[in-house]
């Protein structure tokens, strides 16, 4: 099985990307199922908390200020991290990352390198680009393996295999580990994910991470899980390289009490994240003796620099958005084309390509705002959404195409018409002239031309009624305003 | 007191009954009704779709027509979600101050139907009797853009012989969106699908809603598929009364 396009760049558009999901009956069974246990585990948990909307309030508080001061702080994240022994490095984009990434492997003569689960690896592309400098990388995340053994692409940021049900767990396994004969009880099945990655914690001496935060006032990074293959990551190897995106720093250590809080209640329905390891820079005789920190900007100091869409750095990586999304319910993460998937990769993956990738991505929500009810940073995706999708319609505006494009030139056109009372009138008049065409005897229309296919194609329209509402106000009035009835 | 109509351009085109309910229902709460001719469109579905500009000028041209007026009254919470929340940052990028003072001023006079009745004239008993099993569809602009929470189902336990059928999933979209439904028609219908087992599984006879838009799309799913189930805009069923029911 060849996997899924997951490169903004290459992606197709999302209604397109859809289509094959929408068939594909397993795939949404299991999306919704998942999406179902964690949203009623995370549901439950929120609401014992009764401070639940002052610990949103916190954390959007301190999020928002960090980028505000964001300079400052990840300065000086860089000098108390180099003074514990780390050594920090600067990407300006996702191909310098890599660059440093593997220079730092080669040096190192890594040709095997094991990882904790990181999205922003797979922002970056890393695994491809490693395997071209002939190393090779081993997922160690439970559900990462089952995508890297699987040659599938993740489509949650938290749970990247919520698509796949533990049959096709093991069939992947069975395949790829030669295990023919193991069954599909889920000890087996991590029984086995064990045994194969134990051996690569003990030989494998390179890691690489991601950080959930940097603190600023002590050098440390952050990393919480679930299962306990990023401790052995960041214990285990000789050498440590932590990616992270500049927008995860928090200014103190006290602001996890917070940040842990709201991030494990929202995640995965837990109080507190089973494990949660916080290290700074080297310490000799214990753990990693050499630890590299790659920040990354690709494209993030632009979007601190847009006032509404600024807040989309907020984000922690917590994925209840997609988990309420009634439209990432539907198709998963794959339709999204990007690691990151649902409300906060609409707004976040058409940014991080500066607005040249991922258009249609801002159009791929119904705007029912479930997200920016859960987000415990409070990002009022919603708003950033109809920001991203006029900075589209901005581009339309200077492209010949669009002359020839329906939804465009009758946006124009609507515009025209509800400037002027006499147009508005003579727009419902020739509107129910033009409908009367597709009508059935029986008063519906079933089939409609160009756009309007595109309703019909599931829903029936009544025929427009003789009588406008203004009409029927008028000929009242004309009455002295009695009721005809 | 005076009210006045702000019908919104989708219900004066394709949805006059609503219209002539609210004002029934209003005229029978001794509200006198006000219908300003020069309406149109709020621009909600140009700012959603990302046309800006176009919004604005749309905006502008309601915020002249009706800053005069001791309130006005609209029977679709999307179309005051959007004046709530969207006007506010479009009036700061593109309007003047004047604009802004005069919108500023409009906006605590702006109430969506149930907001109207239950807020500004403080019933619950609209008088109303309709005797059949219905169904709240919670519309997402109403349920998270004006938090409306238990007003509509204050003002519906209260109407006689209407037998609320609880659906499951309440606060999940149907999947309209606007030019969503057409622009991702396929991921739209997907979200129909899912919204359509809900309300069938209540039994009721009617769906009802704050918003025509999200029952013309739940309606049109339902008569393509002969289901006997109907839609009916909140205001036609709190209009009913013993001798006119629709």
């Amino acid at each position: 099985m060849s996997g899924p396009v997951m490169d903004p760049r290459l992606a197709p558009p999302f209604p397109k990307a859809a289509l094959p999901i929408l068939q594909n009956t397993q795939l949404r069974k299991n999306v919704a199922h998942a999406t179902d246990v964690i949203q009623t585990k995370r549901n439950r948990l929120v609401a014992e908390k009764t401070d639940w909307q002052e610990l949103r309030t916190s954390a959007a508080a301190i999020r928002a200020h960090v980028l505000a001061n964001l300079a400052t702080y990840l300065d000086e994240f860089e000098k108390k991290c180099t003074a514990a022994g780390g050594v920090v490095h600067w990407a300006r984009d996702a191909a310098e990352a890599r660059q440093i990434i593997i220079a730092i492997l080669q040096e190192e003569q890594a040709t095997e390198v094991i990882k904790i689960k990181t999205m922003t690896s797979a922002e970056i592309q890393l695994n491809p680009a490693l395997e071209a400098a002939g190393i090779i990388a081993i997922e160690t995340d439970l559900a990462e393996l089952i995508l890297q053994l699987g040659q599938d692409e993740p489509s949650h940021i938290v749970v990247p295999a919520l698509h796949v049900n533990r049959q096709q767990v093991r069939e992947i396994f069975a395949r790829r580990m030669g295990l023919p004969q193991l069954p599909d009880d889920p000890e087996a099945l991590t029984a086995a994910a064990r045994t194969y990655l134990r051996k690569k914690f003990l030989s494998v001496p390179t890691a690489i991470s991601g950080a959930n935060f940097l603190i600023a006032e002590n050098g440390s990074v952050a990393i919480v899980e679930s299962e306990g293959n990023g401790r052995m990551c960041l214990t285990l190897p000789r050498t440590l390289i932590t990616l992270a995106g500049i927008e995860k720093v928090l200014p103190r250590f006290s602001d996890l009490e917070v940040l842990l809080q709201v991030l494990a209640r929202s995640a995965t329905g837990e109080r507190l994240n089973p494990y949660n390891s916080l290290w700074s820079g080297v310490v000799p005789g214990d753990g990693p003796q050499r630890f590299h920190v790659v920040l990354l900007d690709n494209g993030r100091s632009e979007i601190l620099g847009r006032k509404v869409e600024r807040q989309t750095l907020q984000c922690i990586r917590c994925a209840a958005c997609l988990n309420t999304c009634p439209v990432y319910r539907q198709t998963g993460g794959h339709a999204y084309g990007s690691p990151y998937a649902g409300p906060i990769g609409a707004i976040l993956t058409p940014q991080l390509e500066h607005m040249r990738h991922g258009q249609s991505l801002p159009y791929a929500s119904s705007l029912c705002a479930a997200c920016y009810e859960v987000c415990p940073v409070k990002i009022n995706i919603p708003e950033v959404l109809i920001d991203l999708r006029a900075k589209v319609v901005d581009q339309e505006r200077e492209e010949v195409k669009r002359w020839t494009d329906p939804m465009y030139m009758g946006m124009k056109a609507a515009n025209l018409v509800f400037a002027s009372e006499s147009r508005f009138r003579l727009a419902q008049w020739f509107g129910r002239l033009g409908l009367r065409l597709f009508t059935d005897k029986d008063g519906w229309i079933r089939k409609l031309p160009s756009l309007g296919a595109r309703w019909t194609l599931s829903r029936d329209l009544p025929a427009m009624p003789d009588q406008t509402f203004r009409n029927w106000w008028a000929e009242r009035e004309g009455r002295g305003g009695k009721e005809a009835r | 007191m005076r009210a006045s109509l702000f019908i919104t351009c989708y219900n004066d085109t394709l949805f006059p009954q609503t219209g002539r309910a609210v004002v029934r229902l209003l005229e029978r709460l001794g509200v006198s009704i006000d219908f300003l001719p020069a309406q149109t469109c709020c621009g909600q579905m140009h700012a959603n779709t990302g046309f800006r500009g176009e919004a604005f000028s749309q905006a502008k041209r309601f915020v002249q027509l009706y800053r005069d007026t001791e309130c006005v009254v609209i029977p679709s919470s999307s179309c005051v979600a959007m004046i709530r929340d969207q006007y506010p940052g479009l009036f700061e990028e593109l309007g003047n101050d004047d604009l802004r003072k005069q919108f500023a001023a409009l906006l605590p006079r702006v109430f969506e139907l149930s907001e109207f009745l239950t807020d500004k004239l403080g019933v619950e008993d609209v008088g109303a009797y309709f005797p059949h099993r219905v169904a709240y569809h919670a519309s997402c602009h109403g349920l998270r853009g004006l938090h409306i929470g238990e007003r509509p189902f204050r003002l519906l336990s209260k109407v006689r012989e209407l037998k609320l059928t609880p659906i499951a999933n309440l606060d999940r979209c149907c999947g309209f969106g606007g030019t969503f439904s057409v622009k991702n028609a396929e991921v739209s219908t997907a979200m129909l699908d899912a919204k359509l087992t809900d309300l069938l599984a209540t039994d009721a006879e009617y769906c009802t809603a704050l918003d025509n838009s999200c029952l013309m799309h739940v309606g049109g799913a339902l008569h393509r598929r002969n289901l006997k189930m109907r839609p009916i805009h909140f205001a036609e069923i709190l209009a009913s009364t013993e001798g006119v029911y629709l």
